[in-house]
C-alpha cells in the first residue's frame, strides 16, 4: 500500500523541484536520508485511516500522501469529513471524549505513526490555523511568541528575531511592526488570520494545517491570504481544507477530493481538475453537486 | 338580531381586555411594591444604624480605642485588626484551594463516580449552615488539632465556609472561556498545564476575582462559626505585628494570637442590657455594612464590565 | 532535497523535538503531572470537609446518646442541659426553629413569587439587569446587622401594633429572615421561570390569555419543581441561620409554636452554649454536637430535596 502510493507520487513528482525550508538555515540534518534524492519526499502519509465520532463513522479507510514543501488541498462538500481528516493530523480530536481512530498517519523522515504518538508531541510538530481567526487576548507580539513560549523559548532577543521572521513570513510585518505591543483584537479579520498563520509558523512546524482559513473573510482579505500561501508554496509543507474549488486550483500542488468520508481521488491538482478519474469528482468540480 | 349578538361579543371582548389590563397592572404593582419594600428595608436598616451610631462614628477615638467597660471610651481597633488578619488567613487558604478545585472539576475531571461525588459534595457544602462549620472547627481545629481559639483557627474555618463560593465562581469563569481559545493553545503544542496556566487562568481571572470578593464579603460578616469556636472574648490588645525589625523580619506569632472580629464585637455589644453599648453596636454595624456592601458592589461592577466586554 | 524536520539538533548540539529541547519537555511533562495531582488533591480536599463535619458531629454525639436515650431526645418537651436534673428534648429547639422558618416562608413565598413573576414576565430586560445586582447587595448584608435590626428596631415597632409581643420573640426574626432569603428565592425561581420555553407562553397568548394568566396557568405550573426547589433551599437557609435568632429570639428553650414569645432555636442554643465556658467532654458540651447533628440532618434533607427538584427541572428543559 505504502509503496504504491510512494511510486505514484514519485511519478507525479517528476517535473517538480523543491527548495529548502525557509527557516532551515540555522539547522543541520541529523542523519542523511537513506533514500536517493530523486525519490518523492513525503512528509506524511495517511494509510487506511478510519475515524469515529462516538458511533458515527466519519472517515472510511482514507489513504493519501502529504508531499514535502508542497501545498495539498482537501476539497469536498460540507460534511464529507475533510475537516475531520485535517484535525486527525494534529490529534485535535483527542481533546474530546468518545472519539476513536484506526489506521496510520506515518510521519517522515522518522517513519512513525502519529496516531500512536503522544498528542502533545504531535502538536509540537504540526501547526494549525483555524476556520475563524482566533488570536489570544494578548498583544500581537505575544500572540506570535506564544508557540515559542510553549516550547520553553523565553530569551528576549531570540523571541524578537523569531517573531519578526514569522510576521514577515506571514506578510504582516509592515502592518504590525509599529504596534507589536497593541492588542491583537485591534487588527482586522484578515490581519488576525495572517497573525494566526504567523503564530503557527513561528515555531517552524513540520506541517502547517489550514482549516478553511478564508471562509470567515471578505474577498480582499481572502486574496491576501492566497497570495501569502503562494509565497509559502515550495518552502513549507501545507495541508489546506477548503470548500472553494477555485482556491484549491489556484494555490495547491496536490488535491484530494473527499465524498461521504471516503477519499475519492488524489493527485496533482491540474490533473484532478482537468481530467478527473472519478465521475464523483467530475460532478463536484463541474458544479453538478455540492 | 345578528347585529345585537355582534355588539354583545364586542362588549364582551372589551370587558375581557379591560380585566386583563387590570390584572396585569396589579401584578406589575405587586412586583414594584416588593422591590420598594426591600429597598425601604435596606435603607431603613442602614439609616437606622447610622442615626443611632452617629455619635460614635464621627468620633475618631472609636476607630483607635480598644473595647472597654465604659461605652463612651470603647472602640473597635482590635476588631478591625482582627477582621483584617482573619481575612488574610482566609484568603491565603481559600483562594488557592478553591481555584484549584474549580479548575480540576472544569478542566481535568474525567466523567466517573468520583467526579460526581465531588460535585454533589461541593453543592451540598454550599448549603451547610455556617454554624456547622463552627462545630467542625470546635471539634477538629480547637480540640483535635489543639490550634486553640486563634486567628489561624478562625481563618481556616472561614476559608472552608467560603470554599464552595470560590469553587463555583471559578467553574463558571472557566466554563465561559470560548472553545477557540483552548483549541488555539492546544494547536500550538501546549500541554494541559500550559493551556491552563498561560491561557485559561488569565482569561478566567476577572470571574474568579468576583467570586473571591463575594466570598470574602460573606466571611467578613460571619459571626456564628467564630462564636462557636469560643472567640467571644474581651480583647484589649493587638496581636503581635507580622513584621519585625530583626531578621527574619516576618513572624507568625500573630497566627496563634487570640482575636475578636467586627461581627463578634457587634454581637457582644448588642447583647448587653445597657443602651449605651447599643450605640457602639450600631456604629460597628455601619462600618461592617459599608465594607460588605462596598465589596459586593465592586464584585457586581467587575461582573457587569466583564459582561459588556464579552458582548 | 526535503526540508529539514524540526526534530534535529540546534546550534548548542541539543536535541530538539518540534522546536523544544528535550530537557524542557521533560520538565514540562513533570509539572504537567504535578499540577494535575495538586488540582485533584484540592478538589478531593473538599470531600474531606464534609467527612470532617460528619465525623465531628457523630463522634461527639455518640457519648451523648449513650446517656440520653433517643426516644427521650425526640419526645421530651423540656430542654434543660445545665440543670441538675438535665433534660434533653430536642423538639423544644426544633419547634422554635421551624416556627421562625415558617414565618420566614410566609413572607418569602408571596413576596418572592411576586417578585419573580414580575421580573420574569413583566419587567423589561433593562430593569431586570438593574434589579438583580440590587438583590445581590441585599443578600450581602451581614446577618448580625439584620439581628440588630430585628431586636432594636423591628420588635419595638411591632410592639406598638401587637401589645402582647415580648422583647424577645419569634415574629420579628422570622419576618427579617423572610426578607433575608427573599433575594435568593426570588432569583432562583426567576431563573426557573425564565427557562420555560417561549413556545409554551406563545401557546397561551395565542389563546388570548392575559400576561397574568400566562404566568399563573402556563409558566408557574411548568416551572413548579424549580420554584419549589427555590423555596425549599430558602427554608434550609432559614433553618440554619444563626445570628438573627441568637440576637432577637431569646435563649429560653420553650416548646411551642407561639410567634409572640421568645424561644431558643437550635442555632441560638449552640451560640449560647459556645459563649459560656463549656467544659470539654461534659454532657452540655456533647449536647451542642447532638443539636448540631439534628440541624445538619434537617438542612441536609431540605438541600437534597431541593437539589433533586432542581436537577429534575433542568432535565425537563
Amino acid at each position: 500500500m505504502r509503496n504504491s502510493t510512494k511510486t505514484r507520487v514519485k511519478l507525479l513528482m517528476n517535473e517538480m523541484t523543491s527548495s529548502p525550508h525557509p527557516f532551515g538555515a540555522t539547522r543541520q540534518r541529523q542523519d542523511a536520508q537513506p533514500e536517493p534524492v530523486s525519490a518523492p519526499a513525503l512528509r506524511a502519509e495517511v494509510r487506511n485511516l478510519d475515524f469515529w465520532y462516538g458511533a458515527t463513522h466519519t472517515l472510511k479507510s482514507v489513504s493519501m500522501a502529504v508531499v514535502d514543501c508542497k501545498v495539498t488541498a482537501v476539497i469536498g462538500a460540507s460534511g464529507c469529513g475533510k475537516s475531520t481528516l485535517l484535525r486527525c493530523f494534529n490529534r485535535m480530536h483527542d481533546l474530546y471524549p468518545g472519539n476513536r481512530y484506526a489506521g496510520e498517519i506515518q510521519l517522515y523522515p522518522e517513519d512513525r505513526n502519529l496516531i500512536e504518538m503522544d498528542p502533545g508531541m504531535v502538536r509540537l510538530r504540526i501547526g494549525m490555523v483555524f476556520q475563524k481567526p482566533n488570536p489570544f487576548p494578548k498583544s500581537i507580539f505575544e500572540n506570535v511568541a506564544a508557540g515559542l513560549r510553549v516550547r520553553g523559548v523565553n530569551g528576549k532577543s531570540l523571541l524578537y528575531e523569531r517573531v519578526e521572521q514569522a510576521l514577515r513570513g506571514a506578510a504582516l510585518w509592515d502592518e504590525a511592526k509599529d504596534r507589536l505591543h497593541d492588542s491583537a483584537y485591534g487588527l482586522s479579520g484578515g490581519q488576525q488570520q495572517r497573525l494566526c498563520i504567523a503564530r503557527a509558523l513561528a515555531p517552524q512546524p513540520d506541517i502547517l494545517l489550514l482549516d478553511e482559513p478564508t471562509s470567515a473573510l471578505d474577498p480582499i482579505a481572502t486574496a491576501k491570504i492566497e497570495d501569502l500561501l503562494t509565497v509559502l508554496r515550495n518552502t513549507v509543507t501545507v495541508v489546506i481544507v477548503t470548500h472553494n474549488m477555485q482556491q484549491a486550483a489556484r494555490i495547491s500542488d496536490f488535491t484530494a477530493y473527499m465524498h461521504l468520508g471516503k477519499l475519492v481521488e488524489y493527485g496533482v491538482t491540474e490533473k484532478v481538475f482537468t481530467t478527473p478519474q472519478s465521475p464523483l469528482t467530475n460532478d463536484y468540480i463541474t458544479g453538478r453537486f455540492g | 338580531m345578528a347585529n345585537s349578538s355582534l355588539a354583545n361579543a364586542q362588549i364582551e371582548s372589551a370587558r375581557i381586555v379591560a380585566a386583563n389590563r387590570r390584572t396585569d397592572l396589579l401584578m406589575a404593582s405587586i412586583g414594584i411594591l416588593v422591590l420598594g419594600i426591600a429597598t425601604l428595608l435596606l435603607t431603613s436598616v442602614f439609616v437606622g444604624l447610622l442615626a443611632s451610631g452617629w455619635d460614635r462614628l464621627i468620633n475618631p477615638d472609636f476607630y483607635t480605642h480598644f473595647p472597654s467597660r465604659h461605652p463612651q471610651q470603647a472602640g473597635i481597633i482590635s476588631a478591625i485588626v482582627g477582621s483584617s488578619l482573619v481575612m488574610l488567613v482566609t484568603a491565603v487558604i481559600a483562594i488557592p484551594l478553591g481555584v484549584a478545585a474549580g479548575l480540576y472539576l472544569e478542566e481535568y475531571a474525567p466523567k466517573n463516580w468520583l467526579t460526581d461525588l465531588i460535585e454533589i459534595n461541593v453543592s451540598n457544602l454550599a448549603g451547610v449552615p455556617s454554624i456547622i462549620y463552627g462545630l467542625l472547627a470546635l471539634g477538629l481545629f480547637v480540640y483535635a488539632f489543639s490550634l486553640g481559639e486563634t486567628i489561624l483557627t478562625a481563618g481556616l474555618t472561614l476559608a472552608l465556609l467560603i470554599l464552595p463560593v470560590i469553587i463555583v465562581a471559578t467553574r463558571e469563569a472557566v466554563r465561559s472561556i470560548p472553545l477557540e481559545l483552548r483549541e488555539a493553545a492546544y494547536g500550538l503544542g501546549a500541554d494541559k498545564w500550559q493551556v491552563v496556566r498561560m491561557y485559561v487562568l488569565p482569561a478566567a481571572r476577572p470571574g474568579i476575582f468576583t467570586g473571591v470578593i463575594v466570598g470574602l464579603a460573606r466571611a467578613i460578616g460571619e459571626a456564628a462559626p467564630l462564636i462557636t469556636i469560643g472567640a467571644l472574648t474581651f480583647i484589649a490588645f493587638l496581636p503581635p505585628l507580622p513584621v519585625q525589625a530583626t531578621p527574619p523580619f516576618v513572624n507568625f506569632d500573630w497566627l496563634t494570637s487570640p482575636f475578636t472580629v467586627m461581627p463578634i464585637q457587634l454581637f457582644n455589644w448588642v447583647s448587653r442590657p445597657q443602651a449605651e453599648f447599643h450605640v457602639n453596636a450600631a456604629a460597628t454595624g455601619v462600618v461592617l455594612m459599608v465594607m460588605t456592601l462596598a465589596m459586593n458592589a465592586l464584585a457586581i461592577y467587575v461582573r457587569l464590565r466583564l459582561r459588556r466586554l464579552h458582548r | 532535497m526535503p526540508s529539514i524536520p524540526s526534530s534535529v539538533v540546534d546550534a548548542d548540539n541539543e536535541c530538539l523535538i518540534g522546536g523544544a529541547s528535550e530537557a524542557f519537555l521533560c520538565r514540562r511533562a513533570f509539572w504537567n503531572r504535578v499540577a494535575a495531582w495538586l488540582l485533584f488533591t484540592a478538589a478531593a480536599a473538599s470531600v474531606l470537609v464534609t467527612l470532617g463535619i460528619v465525623y465531628v458531629l457523630i463522634r461527639d454525639s455518640i457519648p451523648f446518646f449513650e446517656q440520653v436515650p433517643l426516644s427521650e431526645f425526640l419526645t421530651d418537651t423540656q430542654w434543660t442541659p445545665v440543670f441538675k436534673n438535665a433534660r434533653f428534648g430536642v423538639m423544644t429547639l426544633v419547634s422554635a426553629t421551624l416556627t421562625v422558618a415558617a414565618i420566614a416562608l410566609v413572607v418569602a413565598i408571596p413576596a418572592g413569587l411576586g417578585l419573580a413573576i414580575f421580573l420574569s414576565e413583566y419587567a423589561n430586560p433593562k430593569l431586570r439587569e438593574a434589579v438583580k445586582p440590587f438583590l445581590e447587595l441585599l443578600e450581602g448584608v451581614p446577618t448580625v446587622v439584620y439581628g440588630f435590626f430585628a431586636l432594636l428596631f423591628l420588635t419595638p415597632m411591632l410592639q406598638t401594633v401587637i401589645p402582647g409581643l415580648s422583647g424577645f420573640n419569634l415574629l420579628a426574626p422570622g419576618l427579617v429572615m423572610g426578607i433575608m432569603i427573599l433575594p435568593y428565592t426570588a432569583s432562583v425561581s426567576e431563573d426557573a421561570m425564565r427557562s420555560v420555553p417561549m413556545g409554551l407562553r406563545e401557546a397561551g397568548y395565542a389563546l388570548g390569555f392575559s400576561r397574568f394568566r400566562v404566568a399563573a396557568q402556563v409558566v408557574i405550573p411548568a416551572a413548579l419543581s424549580g420554584i419549589t426547589a427555590a423555596f425549599i433551599l430558602g427554608m434550609s437557609r432559614a433553618v440554619g441561620e444563626t445570628m438573627v435568632v441568637a440576637i432577637a429570639a431569646g435563649q429560653n428553650p420553650n416548646f411551642g409554636f407561639d410567634p409572640l414569645e421568645g424561644a431558643a432555636t437550635i442555632t441560638a442554643y449552640i451560640v449560647q452554649m459556645a459563649m459560656g465556658d463549656l467544659p470539654h467532654g461534659s454532657i452540655a458540651y456533647q449536647s451542642v454536637f447532638a443539636a448540631g447533628l439534628v440541624l445538619f440532618l434537617i438542612t441536609l434533607l431540605f438541600n437534597l430535596i431541593g437539589f433533586y427538584l432542581r436537577r429534575r427541572f433542568r432535565e425537563v428543559y
